[in-house]
């Protein structure tokens, strides 16, 4: 599954550098330097965080996308770094639980 | 971090890196902050450098092309209402007066404050990492004081590297001790 599939199932690109980039599993988390930690390349990372450093710990993991969750946002600044950085941000106005829920039963 | 104390270690050894003889680590309370610096006289950065620090996506490293010590620290801070500042001197403007200032303001009664966490943990883990290095370690709040300077242990032990076994768990017992002994820390 590709992270530009996701469109199909309600949630919505912010910035997507890179649209056919596979996906693999998932994980969910606010506190950066857990995640940092804990997620795995390729995953979708669901989180209510939406500042700089979320893009970094982006690149640094790997992920395949961050999903945004709770309608959350991103400054300009922070998405231009994202797209220089080749990394996907998705938005959604369900909460990260309500989004794992779908994700789940598209068999990931 | 899940705890401050980590980012405090993380943040420190930076200033190792940086070839400091003494790094000086103070924690001050204050009614509701929490005022972090953490103080070396290693090589210091240029101005050029400095601006960028804060930037997730510089790093001294090699190894990855991001870097999440300083950020970190500046967006727990941040969270909490407090406020972030760095300082640097580098060695090649002043061949004497150089090196690093990081101060971190927490608001410890905001509900994202990170909790402070096993410091001892971290002082000693910086001491056995780097027995050729000090440390000046300071936690104040109201009227009470813990401190520890490793170059005053050093006078004592004269050639007993602070890395050996019973040093260091010297080290752990009488920080712990001191908590113990402080009232209001």
């Amino acid at each position: 599954m590709t992270v530009a599939s996701l469109l199909d199932y309600g949630f919505k690109s912010i910035v997507m550098p890179d649209p056919n980039r596979k996906i693999d599993g998932v994980y969910i988390g606010d506190l950066l330097s857990w995640v940092m930690s804990s997620a795995q390349c390729d995953n979708v990372w669901l989180t209510i965080m939406s500042n700089i450093n979320v893009i970094a710990v982006a690149s640094l993991v790997d992920v395949s996308c961050v999903i945004l969750t709770e309608g959350v946002d991103l400054d300009a600044d922070v998405l231009e770094q994202a797209d220089l950085k080749g990394i996907n941000v998705l938005t959604t106005d369900k909460t990260s639980y309500e989004s794992a829920k779908v994700l789940a039963e598209l068999g990931l | 971090m899940k705890e401050l104390s980590l980012n405090i270690l993380d943040v420190a050894e930076n200033s190792v890196k940086a070839k400091a003889s003494l790094t000086e680590i103070s924690l001050t309370e204050c009614n509701d902050t929490l005022t972090l610096v953490i103080k070396d006289n290693g090589c210091g950065m240029t101005q050029e450098i400095l601006m960028g620090v804060t930037d997730p996506f510089y790093t001294t490293r090699t190894t990855r092309k991001v870097g999440l010590g300083i950020p970190l620290l500046k967006m727990s801070a941040e969270m909490t209402g407090g406020s972030f500042k760095i300082e640097s001197v580098s060695i090649t403007d002043d061949a004497v007066n150089h090196g690093t200032t990081v101060t971190a303001v927490f608001n410890k009664k905001h509900i994202d404050f990170t909790p402070l966490g096993d410091i001892v943990s971290t002082v000693v883990t910086l001491i056995q990492g780097h027995p050729d290095c000090d440390f000046l370690y300071k936690h104040t709040a109201n009227d009470n004081e813990i401190s520890l300077d490793t170059r005053e242990l050093r006078e004592v032990l004269e050639d007993v590297p602070l890395d050996s076994y019973e040093v260091i768990k010297w080290i752990e017992g009488n920080l712990k001790e001191q908590y113990l002994q402080s009232e209001s820390i």
